[in-house]
């Protein structure tokens, strides 16, 4: 009895290995999402390691794929709706919300996204979606700055960059220093940290496509973001990039830090081309 | 505690054909298990019954119980024969009803 259950659990166990190196590479799909054509498979940018982008979605489960595919399934819509509610909100000294300057979020913020993080000059550093909202709302809304990932910053952000849906991610490196910024992220992704001595590129670039245990790694782009995580609900680029940073065994960067904002503008650029699946679902 | 009720189902279709209907509520669906940081009982609060009819004749109709998660999600399918109108009704603990319909026509 108990030998034959020995060898009902090895044949279990090779059967499943076989399906995992079966389901191991990006499937060759169409992502739709409500009649809509995704660019999930690009040509890279000239200076990139790869010859193709390929979005996180394409390294996802059939279920996973699914869900995003519909918009009334996707979880990560809820958040959205509760973005446009934060977005017609009055709040601060000035009686203002978003909408009393920007009107209709699907006019006004129309494409927005897609080409953010941008110089911000009075700064002198790249400003992505959440520092834009909290720019927005000290000096127009006289309202206080949201503290990271608190307060409806994801849903806020999400609902912008969801009107960009589809559009093709670009970051205009010609602004002020972002190329600069752009060199500086580039170390980052490439330098090794934490105990586990892993850099970006170490899973990323090299990996990508492989099993890492029971995850399967993508290219890391973050045209999805802030996306919809089966594990976590809606998550943030930044709290993404602090968890991955924490898995290497390594010292937790400051959200919107120099090194992060750099690795954000950095990571943007190498999706260029890709469209914003925001709010996208993944594992 | 509810918003606005959603719903999903087709504007058209042939006679006799079978239509997928999707609905989505957002609500905490508070289970009355747990307890607050003072540690008193937070009242149960949840959607107890949602119904779809087409033109008065129940099409589904199910009770919900405190074990089931925020966000009550249906799918299920109707045959529809004729044109009309469908209408969806969720009912709360607190005696709220939250109600939406839609129309569908039949070739």
């Amino acid at each position: 009895m108990k030998n034959r259950m020995k060898a009902g659990l090895v044949a279990a166990a090779a059967a499943l290995a076989l399906t995992a190196v079966a389901t191991a590479d990006p499937v060759d799909e169409k992502l739709v999402i409500d009649g809509q054509e995704m660019i999930t498979r690009t040509a890279a940018p000239e200076g990139h390691p790869f010859d193709e982008v390929l979005s996180g979605w394409l390294y996802r489960e059939a279920e996973t794929r699914a869900l995003e595919e519909d918009s009334f399934e996707n979880p990560g819509m809820l958040s959205v709706e509760e973005g446009e509610e934060i977005w017609n909100t009055v709040e601060g000294t000035a009686g203002k919300s978003c909408a009393s300057c920007h009107g209709d979020a699907a006019d006004t913020m129309a494409g927005v996204a897609a080409n953010y993080p941008k110089w911000d000059a009075d700064a002198k550093r790249p400003i992505n979606i959440e520092l834009q909202i909290n720019k927005c709302r000290e000096e127009n809304m006289g309202a206080e700055p949201y503290a990271f990932d608190k307060g409806g910053q994801k849903e806020l952000t999400a609902y912008i960059k969801h009107q960009s849906l589809g559009d093709p991610v670009s970051v205009d490196l010609s602004q002020g220093d972002m190329q600069a910024w752009w060199e500086k992220g580039k170390e980052v992704y490439y330098t090794r940290t934490g105990q586990l001595n892993l850099s970006c590129a170490s899973c990323h670039e090299q990996n990508n496509g492989n099993y890492i245990r029971a995850d399967h790694l993508s290219q890391g782009q973050v045209n999805g973001f802030p996306t919809y995580r089966l594990k976590t609900g809606l998550t943030s680029l930044h709290n993404r990039f602090r968890g991955c940073v924490r898995d290497t065994r390594a010292e937790i960067p400051t959200a919107f830090s120099d090194d992060l904002m750099a690795l954000e503008t950095y990571v943007t650029w190498r999706g260029t081309g890709l469209s914003v699946e925001t709010p996208s679902v993944r594992q | 505690m509810a918003s606005k009720p959603r719903i999903k189902l087709p504007k058209k279709a042939a006679a006799g054909e079978v239509i997928t209907i999707k609905t989505l509520i957002s609500h905490e669906m508070e289970s009355g298990q747990r307890k607050d940081k003072e540690g008193n009982t937070i009242p149960r609060q949840i959607i107890n019954k949602f119904t779809c009819a087409f033109e008065g004749a129940t099409v589904f109709e199910c009770d919900l119980d405190p074990a089931i998660s925020a966000n009550p999600f249906f799918e299920f399918t109707a045959k529809v024969d004729k044109s009309g109108t469908f209408k969806f009704t969720w009912v709360d603990d607190d005696g709220s009803v939250y109600e939406t319909e839609q129309a569908i026509e039949v070739a």
